[in-house]
């Protein structure tokens, strides 16, 4: 499933954080997004994934087109998220943190029903993909900032959705850690799903993002192969400075 | 023995009002400063329907919960639109607002004056009358509410409660629609008010406006947070200790009327004492 961006605005008192964007991310491949600080990487997802609203422009997910998304919705669009600031449910069990994911979103069969054999199988089976099932009668709170970042990429893998937005899950992890996680980025894209990653770590970008598009101050700087686009002048000089 | 039952009549009636609001603030995160609205909904409900239409007492009380319950509903779809301090202020807005209803609709309340003489409830040709009577009939309610609750918070829906506590931006993003949850709860949380409500009416067999003032929703407030919040059990405990301090200050040799005044100072210094030291209460999961 694609996603494409046309002319989409946001701003902030003045300030265009996404600044009449068209990208279009490839379905069934990981896709970088670059850009130094402030550059609206992490309020372009915010956007798609409905934390702000729209101020111009459209969205389109697959064929069909939007111009604000709710965030309940957002799951109904295939598109799940991780979070750039950790939003994991601290005071919450990291058992309970996946199966609040995998609970019924009605009211009413919500109040009927507890953990089903389904959900708590689902739920181990994700806790030992990114490796928290030792962990998982543990506060989350209780968890290192490294393990939180798992905790988050678990909620994904849960969700079970075809469009999968990453806001730079790597950081704060140990070198185990980011392999695991790398393995399992490698795993979705293999089983088709569109993988959106936001990352400063450019030999990580190089080795697991199929295409790159890089922004700055909103803009679209620079797209293409990661190899291409990272040795273009212009894409080195907005990192770096003139 | 019979003061001992008064006591824990008491007990159990504030337990059930602090169980129910556990589920909006405890487990939701939902800081409800109108709780003690619902209580009065419900008592003057059914005591109103007791008294004017001679009313079965668990007639009246099942009207007095459907009204709170509908009230809930309605003032539950104003106050979705706030969250934090702003939710706090709005709920406290309709505690004032019931309170000054009770209080100024005298040809149904009777205003300041209150409502005298309400029925105690009848099963079959028994009336329920002695202290102790009365103790094992709410004490029935309280194991059911008590029961009830524990199955919201085991549920599904108990989970998504918490996850709206911790991160309603993040549970919202992963397909929730919040509003309905948090009104579900508020709703089922007036409801067990009204039952409080109506026991209490009919346990005194006097109700007035004043014991339904927002002082009596922060009590119910400090209830939860001493006992623990997100707890049940914690609920319950938080409730007895704070009917029987008054008593115990007595035991510690206050006069009675010194008694009450010294039941406020030492409510704030626990209350200090506990955000200081243990901001989840004696029993609770969750810290303010």
């Amino acid at each position: 499933m694609s996603l494409k961006t046309k002319n989409l605005e946001k701003h902030f008192d003045g300030v265009h954080a996404v600044d009449h964007l068209s990208i279009e991310i490839k379905p069934g491949v990981i896709t970088g997004i670059l850009g130094p600080n402030g550059s609206g990487k992490t309020t372009l997802i915010n956007v798609i994934s409905g934390i702000h609203p729209i101020d111009g422009g459209e969205i389109a997910i697959g064929s069909q087109t939007f111009s604000s998304i709710k965030r309940h919705e957002v799951p109904d669009f295939d598109i799940t998220r991780t979070f750039q600031n950790v939003r994991v449910f601290e005071q919450m069990t990291v058992m309970d943190n996946l199966l609040v994911i995998l609970s019924s979103r009605s009211v009413l069969t919500s109040l009927r029903q507890r953990a089903t054999p389904k959900q708590l199988d689902r739920a181990q089976e994700v806790l030992k993909k990114v490796g928290l099932w030792e962990k998982r009668n543990s506060l989350a709170s209780k968890l290192s900032y490294g393990q939180r970042k798992l905790l988050e990429v678990g909620r994904v893998l849960a969700m079970d959705k075809k469009i999968n937005l990453f806001d730079e899950p790597f950081a704060g992890m140990f070198p185990e850690m980011v392999k695991r996680v790398s393995g399992i980025l490698q795993n979705l894209k293999q089983c088709g799903k569109t993988i959106v990653l936001i990352e400063h770590n450019m030999q990580l970008i190089r080795e697991l993002c199929d295409y790159v598009i890089v922004m700055d101050a909103g803009k679209l700087l620079a797209q293409g192969e990661p190899e291409k686009v990272l040795a273009q002048k212009n894409v080195i000089e907005a990192y770096l400075g003139e | 023995m019979d003061y001992i039952f008064h006591l824990t009549t008491l007990s159990s009636i504030f337990a059930i009002l602090a169980i129910g609001l556990n589920l909006v603030m405890g487990y939701t995160g939902l800081l409800s400063v109108a709780h003690a609205a619902f209580y009065g909904i419900g008592a003057y409900a059914s005591a109103i329907l007791m008294r004017s239409q001679g009313m079965n007492f668990f007639v009246a009380m099942g009207l007095g919960v459907l009204l709170s319950m509908g009230v809930a509903l309605l003032i539950g779809l104003v106050l979705s639109r706030f969250d934090g301090d702003y939710y706090a202020l709005a709920s406290l807005g309709f505690n004032v607002i019931v309170f000054g209803i009770m209080l100024n609709w005298e040809e149904l309340t009777r205003g300041p004056l209150g409502i005298p003489g309400i029925g105690k409830p009848k099963l079959g040709d028994h009336t329920i009358f002695s202290n102790m009577e009365y103790f094992f009939f709410t004490l029935f309610f309280l194991i059911i509410i008590y029961l009830l609750a524990r199955l919201i918070t085991r549920s599904s829906f108990g989970r998504t409660l918490k996850g709206i506590r911790e991160d309603e931006t993040a549970l919202q993003v992963f397909g929730y629609k919040t509003v309905y949850f948090k009104l579900a709860v508020f709703v089922i949380a007036a409801g067990m008010a009204a039952v409080a409500g109506s026991l209490y009416g009919s346990y005194i067999t006097y109700i007035d406006p004043k014991t339904f003032i927002v002082m009596e929703s922060i009590m119910i407030i400090s209830m939860i947070i001493l006992g623990g919040l997100a707890n049940n059990r914690g609920a319950v405990i938080g409730a007895t200790f704070f009917v029987l301090l008054p008593e115990l200050l007595r035991f510690a040799g206050f006069p009675p009327d010194i008694a009450a005044h010294m039941r406020q100072i030492v409510y704030g210094v626990l209350l200090i004492l506990l955000m200081m030291y243990r901001p989840q209460g004696l029993f609770g999961e969750y810290k303010l």
